[in-house]
C-alpha cells in the first residue's frame, strides 16, 4: 500500500516547481503553465486525500478546480492577446504599465 | 517495496522531472507538449487512486481542450524574438529560494500531520458496486447542487469576457 | 417649558437663516424673518414676566452640556425677577431696534448680514440674561462680544470702523481674562457653577484666604474683583473705557441696542446677579462703588466738549454706566436695576434720534455742520427733547426717579457715600449740560452744513419715526414704577419687585434730606440746562472764546485726557515691537520650520515608499509569496 503521505509529497514538491516558475520565469505563457501546474498539484492530493478519507467530496472539489481553471486559462490567455496587440511583448519584466 | 510502492515511485520521479522540464523550456511550444505527457501521468495517477470520472476529464478537458488553448495562443503570437532573449527574470534566485523553503515546510508540515478524519462511506467496494460516474454524479446533483449552479455561471462569465476581450470591435 | 427655551432660540433661528440663505435667496427681505422671531421672543418674555409676577422663578436644564466627573454644566435657564425685567429690556427694545433699522439700513450691500448678526447678538444677550450657572454666563457674554465685533466692524471695507472692531474685542480681552479667572475660582472655591448653589455656599466660604504672590488674600474678594473686572471691560468703565466711543462706527442701531441699551449694562446685570457674593465683601463693593462714581464724572467731563454727535452719547453712556456702578457698589442693586432699565428707553432714544439726524444728512456725525434742524425734523426733535429731558433728570420722566433713587442711595452710604454723591451730583450737572448743547448745536439756530445737504433734508420715513415714538413713551413712562415711598406709598414697585433677588438697600434717612438731595439733583439739571442755553442760543460766540481761554483744559478734554494715547505708548507700541520681533525670529525658523519641514519629511519619505511601486507583476507576485512563506513559517514554527 502506498501511504498517503508520499502522495501529499508530490503534490508539494510539484507545487513548489510550479511557484518557482511562477516567479522566475520572464514568458507569459509560461507563467499561465506554472499555474496550471499548481492547480494540478492541489489537485492529486485532494485526490488522494478523497481516496484515503473515503469521501467523494474531495474529487468533487478537484472537478470545480478543473472548471475554474478552465475559465482562467481563457480568461487569461484573452487578456494577453489584448495587451498583445496594443503593446507587442509578453516579457512580464517590460510590462509595468502599473507603476504609479 | 512492493509493486504499487514501484509503480508508484516511477510517477513520482518521472511527474518531477516532466514538471522541472515544464518549466525550464526556452521554447514555449516545448513546455505545453512536456505539459501533455504530464497530465498523462496525472490521470494514470488517479486511476490509481481509483478517480476513472476525474481521469477521463483530466484528459479531455486539460489535455483537449486547455492546453489546445494555449497552443493556439501561442500560435497567435508571434514569439520568434523571444527565443533569443533571457529565460529568466532577475528576481529568479529569489523565486528558487521561496520555492525550496516552502518545499522543506511542506515535508515538515507533513510529518506533523497525525490525525486524520473519519472515514466517509464511500469504500472502493461501495463506489465500485454502484460505479463510480453514478455516485459523483449523485453527490455532484444534491449535495454540492449549488456550487455546481455557479461553476456554470462561471464558465459563461469567461465565455462572455473570453469574447468581449479577444475581439477586437464590439 | 419649551417657550422659555424658544426666547432664545427665535432669535437664533433668524440667525441662523439669515446668514444661511440671506445672500442668494433672501436679500432685502431678511426682515421678514428677523423682525417677527425678535417679536416673538418679545411676547414670550412678556410671558415669562406674567409668570414670574406671579411669584413662580423658573430653574429649568435643558441639557447636560459637560458631564466631567464631578463637574457637570448644563445648559440650563433661570428666570426669575432680575432675569425677568432682563428679559424685557432686551426683547422690548431689541424689537424696536429691528423695526428701526428697517428704514435705516434700506438699500445696503449687507442687510441680510446685519440682520444676521444683530439676531445672533439678540440671542446671545438673552442666552447671557437667562443663564443659570456661570459657564453658560460666560458663554454669552462672549457670544456678545463676539457679535459687537461683528457689528462694530459692520462696514469692515472702512479701516476706522475695522480697527474699532479689533480694539472693542481686544480690550474686552482684558476684562474678560479676568472674569474667566474669576469664573474658574468660583469653581474651584464652590466646586459648582450653579448660580443656586454658589450663592448657597458664599455664606461658608466668607472669610477664606487664599495666597496670591506671598500674600494672603480674601477669597471673596478675589473672586469678585476678578468678576468685575469682566464688568469693567464689557461695560466700558475706567480704565477700559476707551473702546465704547470708537465702536461708534457701527451702524446706529447696533450703537443704540448694543453699545447703549443691552449689552454694556451686561456688566451691570452680572454684578447684581452676583450681589449674594459682593455683599460679602466690603472691598469689592467699594472698589465698585469709586469706580462707577469716578467713571460718571470722567466721561461727563469728555462729553462736554466733543463733536461727534454719536460720541458725545457715547460718553454719556459710560457717565450713566458710571452711576449703575455707583448704586450696586453702594448696595442698591435694585437701583443699578432700575437706572439700567429706563436709561435703556431713553439712551436707545437718544441714539436712534442722532440716527435719524444722521440718516437725514448722509452721513453726517459733526454738529458743527449741523443746526437748525428743528423745523425740518420735528418729530426727531421731539423726541430728542424727551429723552434730554428723562437724562438730565427732570422731575416725572423715567431718568429722574432712578437717577434720584441712585444719588439718595449713595448719600446714604457713609462718608464714602457722600464724597461720591457729590460727584454723582456734580456729573448730572455735566450731563444737563452737554445734553442740552447737543439739542442747541444740533437742533437750535442756523443750518452750518452745504447748501445742496440743507436742501435735501427730510423728515425720516415711518418705520424710523413710529419706534422713536414708542421709545419715546419708554423714556417718559418706564420711570413710574419706581416712584419714591417719599413722594408716593409702595410707588417704589419695581425695588419691591426685586427685591426677592437683590434684596433691600441699607440705610435710612430722614424725609428732609431725601428732599434735600432730590432739590439738588433738580437744581442742577436745571442748572445745567440753564448754562447750555446761555451759552449755545444767547451768546454763540462764547463756548469759542471760552474754549480758547481755558486752551489747555480744553484740550485734555477733547482728546479724552490722552487715555488712548497713553495706552498706545505703554502697551500696544511695545506689544506690536516685541510681536514685529518675535515674529521675525520664532515664525521664520520655528513655526515656518516646522510647517515646511513636515510636509518636507513626509515628501521625501513618500519619495523612497514610492520605489516600492514598480509596476512590475511578478515583484508583487513574489512579495504575496514571501508573504504566504511567513504565514507557513509562523504557523510551523508557533504551533
Amino acid at each position: 500500500m502506498v501511504p498517503l503521505s508520499w502522495y501529499i509529497l508530490l503534490s508539494a514538491v510539484m507545487f513548489c516547481i510550479g511557484i518557482f516558475g511562477f516567479l522566475a520565469r520572464r514568458n507569459l505563457i509560461i507563467i499561465f503553465i506554472s499555474i496550471e501546474l499548481m492547480l494540478n498539484s492541489v489537485n492529486i492530493s485532494l485526490v488522494a486525500f478523497s481516496h484515503y478519507l473515503q469521501s467523494l467530496r474531495g474529487q468533487v472539489l478537484v472537478f470545480f478546480i478543473i472548471t475554474v481553471a478552465a475559465a482562467e486559462a481563457a480568461i487569461g490567455l484573452a487578456i494577453l492577446i489584448a495587451y498583445y496587440k496594443n503593446n507587442p511583448t509578453i516579457k512580464v519584466d517590460e510590462i509595468n504599465l502599473l507603476k504609479g | 517495496m512492493t509493486l504499487p510502492q514501484l509503480f508508484f515511485l516511477y510517477f513520482a520521479v518521472s511527474m518531477t522531472g516532466l514538471s522541472l522540464l515544464v518549466v525550464t523550456r526556452r521554447n514555449p511550444v516545448h513546455s505545453v507538449l512536456w505539459m501533455l505527457v504530464l497530465f498523462l501521468h496525472i490521470a494514470a495517477l488517479y486511476l490509481f487512486l481509483n478517480a476513472e470520472f476525474l481521469a477521463a476529464i483530466q484528459i479531455i478537458v486539460y489535455a483537449g481542450a486547455i492546453l489546445v488553448l494555449f497552443l493556439f495562443v501561442i500560435m497567435l503570437l508571434n514569439l520568434r524574438r523571444e527565443e533569443t532573449e533571457r529565460m529568466f527574470q532577475d528576481q529568479w534566485p529569489v523565486g528558487a529560494g521561496i520555492g525550496v523553503v516552502l518545499a522543506v515546510f511542506f515535508v515538515v508540515i507533513v510529518g506533523k500531520i497525525a490525525v486524520l478524519a473519519p472515514l466517509g462511506e464511500y469504500s472502493i467496494d461501495a463506489v465500485q458496486a454502484e460505479g463510480h460516474i453514478m455516485s459523483i454524479g449523485k453527490v455532484l446533483y444534491t449535495k454540492f447542487l449549488l456550487p455546481f449552479e455557479i461553476a456554470s455561471l462561471i464558465l459563461l462569465v469567461a465565455i462572455i469576457g473570453a469574447v468581449v476581450l479577444a475581439k477586437k470591435r464590439i | 417649558m419649551l417657550k422659555y427655551i424658544l426666547i432664545p432660540l427665535l432669535p437664533f433661528a433668524s440667525f441662523l437663516i439669515n446668514i444661511l440663505l440671506g445672500r442668494n435667496f433672501i436679500k432685502d427681505r431678511a426682515h421678514w424673518i428677523a423682525v417677527p422671531a425678535v417679536f416673538g421672543s418679545f411676547v414670550l418674555a412678556v410671558s415669562a414676566f406674567l409668570e414670574v409676577m406671579n411669584g413662580n422663578t423658573i430653574n429649568i436644564n435643558v441639557y447636560s452640556w459637560i458631564a466631567s466627573g464631578d463637574f457637570t454644566v448644563s445648559v440650563g435657564f433661570l428666570i426669575d425677577q432680575l432675569s425677568a425685567v432682563m428679559l424685557m429690556v432686551v426683547t422690548s427694545i431689541g424689537t424696536l431696534i429691528f423695526i428701526y433699522s428697517i428704514g435705516y439700513m434700506h438699500g445696503d450691500g449687507g442687510y441680510y448680514r446685519f440682520f444676521a448678526y444683530l439676531s445672533l447678538f439678540v440671542f446671545s444677550m438673552l442666552i447671557l440674561v437667562m443663564a443659570n450657572n456661570f459657564l453658560l454666563l460666560y458663554f454669552g457674554w462672549e457670544a456678545v462680544g463676539l457679535c459687537s465685533y461683528f457689528l462694530i466692524g459692520y462696514w469692515f471695507h472702512k479701516k476706522s470702523a475695522a480697527d474699532a472692531g479689533k480694539k472693542a474685542f481686544i480690550v474686552n480681552r482684558f476684562g474678560d481674562f479676568g472674569f474667566g479667572l474669576g469664573v474658574i475660582l468660583i469653581f474651584l472655591t464652590f466646586g459648582s457653577l450653579e448660580y443656586l448653589q454658589v450663592f448657597g455656599g458664599a455664606g461658608a466660604a466668607m472669610g477664606q484666604t487664599i495666597s496670591l504672590f506671598g500674600y494672603e488674600v480674601d477669597l471673596l474678594t478675589l473672586i469678585c474683583l476678578l468678576l468685575f473686572c469682566g464688568a469693567v471691560g464689557k461695560s466700558a468703565q475706567i480704565p477700559l473705557h476707551v473702546w465704547l466711543p470708537d465702536a461708534m462706527e457701527g451702524p446706529t442701531p447696533v450703537s443704540a441696542l448694543i453699545h447703549a441699551a443691552t449689552m454694556v449694562t451686561a456688566g451691570v446685570f452680572m454684578v447684581a446677579r452676583c450681589n449674594p457674593l459682593f455683599n460679602l465683601s466690603e472691598v469689592a463693593m467699594n472698589t465698585v462703588a469709586v469706580t462707577g462714581g469716578v467713571t460718571a464724572i470722567f466721561a461727563a467731563t469728555i462729553a462736554l466738549v466733543q463733536n461727534d454727535i454719536k460720541r458725545v452719547i457715547a460718553y454719556s453712556t459710560v457717565s450713566q454706566l458710571g452711576y449703575m456702578f455707583l448704586a450696586l457698589g453702594v448696595g442698591a442693586y435694585s437701583a443699578g436695576i432700575f437706572h439700567l432699565y429706563t436709561h435703556a428707553y431713553f439712551k436707545a432714544l437718544l441714539f436712534l434720534g442722532s440716527g435719524s439726524v444722521i440718516h437725514a444728512l448722509h452721513d453726517v456725525q459733526d454738529m458743527r455742520n449741523m443746526g437748525g434742524l428743528k423745523k425740518h425734523m420735528p418729530v426727531t426733535y421731539a423726541v430728542f427733547i424727551i429723552a434730554t429731558l428723562s437724562i438730565t433728570g427732570i422731575p416725572g420722566l423715567a431718568g429722574f426717579f432712578s437717577k434720584d433713587e441712585i444719588l439718595w442711595r449713595t448719600y446714604l452710604a457713609g462718608d464714602l457715600g457722600k464724597l461720591l454723591w457729590f460727584l454723582g451730583t456734580t456729573a448730572a450737572l455735566l450731563t444737563a449740560f452737554y445734553s442740552w448743547r447737543l439739542i442747541y448745536m444740533t437742533f437750535h439756530g442756523k443750518f452750518r452744513g452745504t447748501h445742496e445737504q440743507e436742501h435735501h433734508l427730510h423728515e425720516s420715513p415711518k418705520v424710523i419715526t413710529v419706534p422713536l415714538m414708542l421709545l419715546a413713551v419708554g423714556a417718559v413712562a418706564a420711570g413710574w414704577v419706581g416712584i419714591p415711598p417719599v413722594i408716593m406709598e409702595h410707588g417704589d414697585r419695581i425695588g419691591e419687585f426685586l427685591a426677592p433677588v437683590l434684596g433691600h438697600p441699607e440705610g435710612h434717612g430722614t424725609h428732609a434730606e431725601e428732599y434735600m438731595v432730590m432739590g439738588a439733583s433738580i437744581f442742577v439739571a436745571l442748572l445745567g440746562w440753564f448754562v447750555a442755553h446761555r451759552m449755545y442760543v444767547k451768546t454763540p460766540e462764547l463756548p469759542r472764546k471760552l474754549g480758547a481761554s481755558l486752551q489747555p483744559v480744553y484740550n485734555l478734554l477733547l482728546n479724552k485726557y490722552y487715555v488712548d494715547e497713553l495706552y498706545s505708548k505703554t502697551l500696544v507700541q511695545p506689544v506690536l515691537r516685541a510681536a514685529d520681533r518675535i515674529i521675525l525670529g520664532f515664525d521664520t525658523y520655528v513655526i515656518e520650520g516646522i510647517v515646511n519641514g513636515v510636509p518636507g519629511l513626509i515628501g521625501a519619505f513618500s519619495r523612497k515608499l514610492r520605489e516600492v511601486q514598480t509596476g512590475m507583476l511578478s515583484n508583487y507576485a513574489l512579495v504575496m509569496a514571501l508573504g504566504a512563506l511567513c504565514i507557513v513559517g509562523i504557523w510551523i514554527f508557533l504551533r
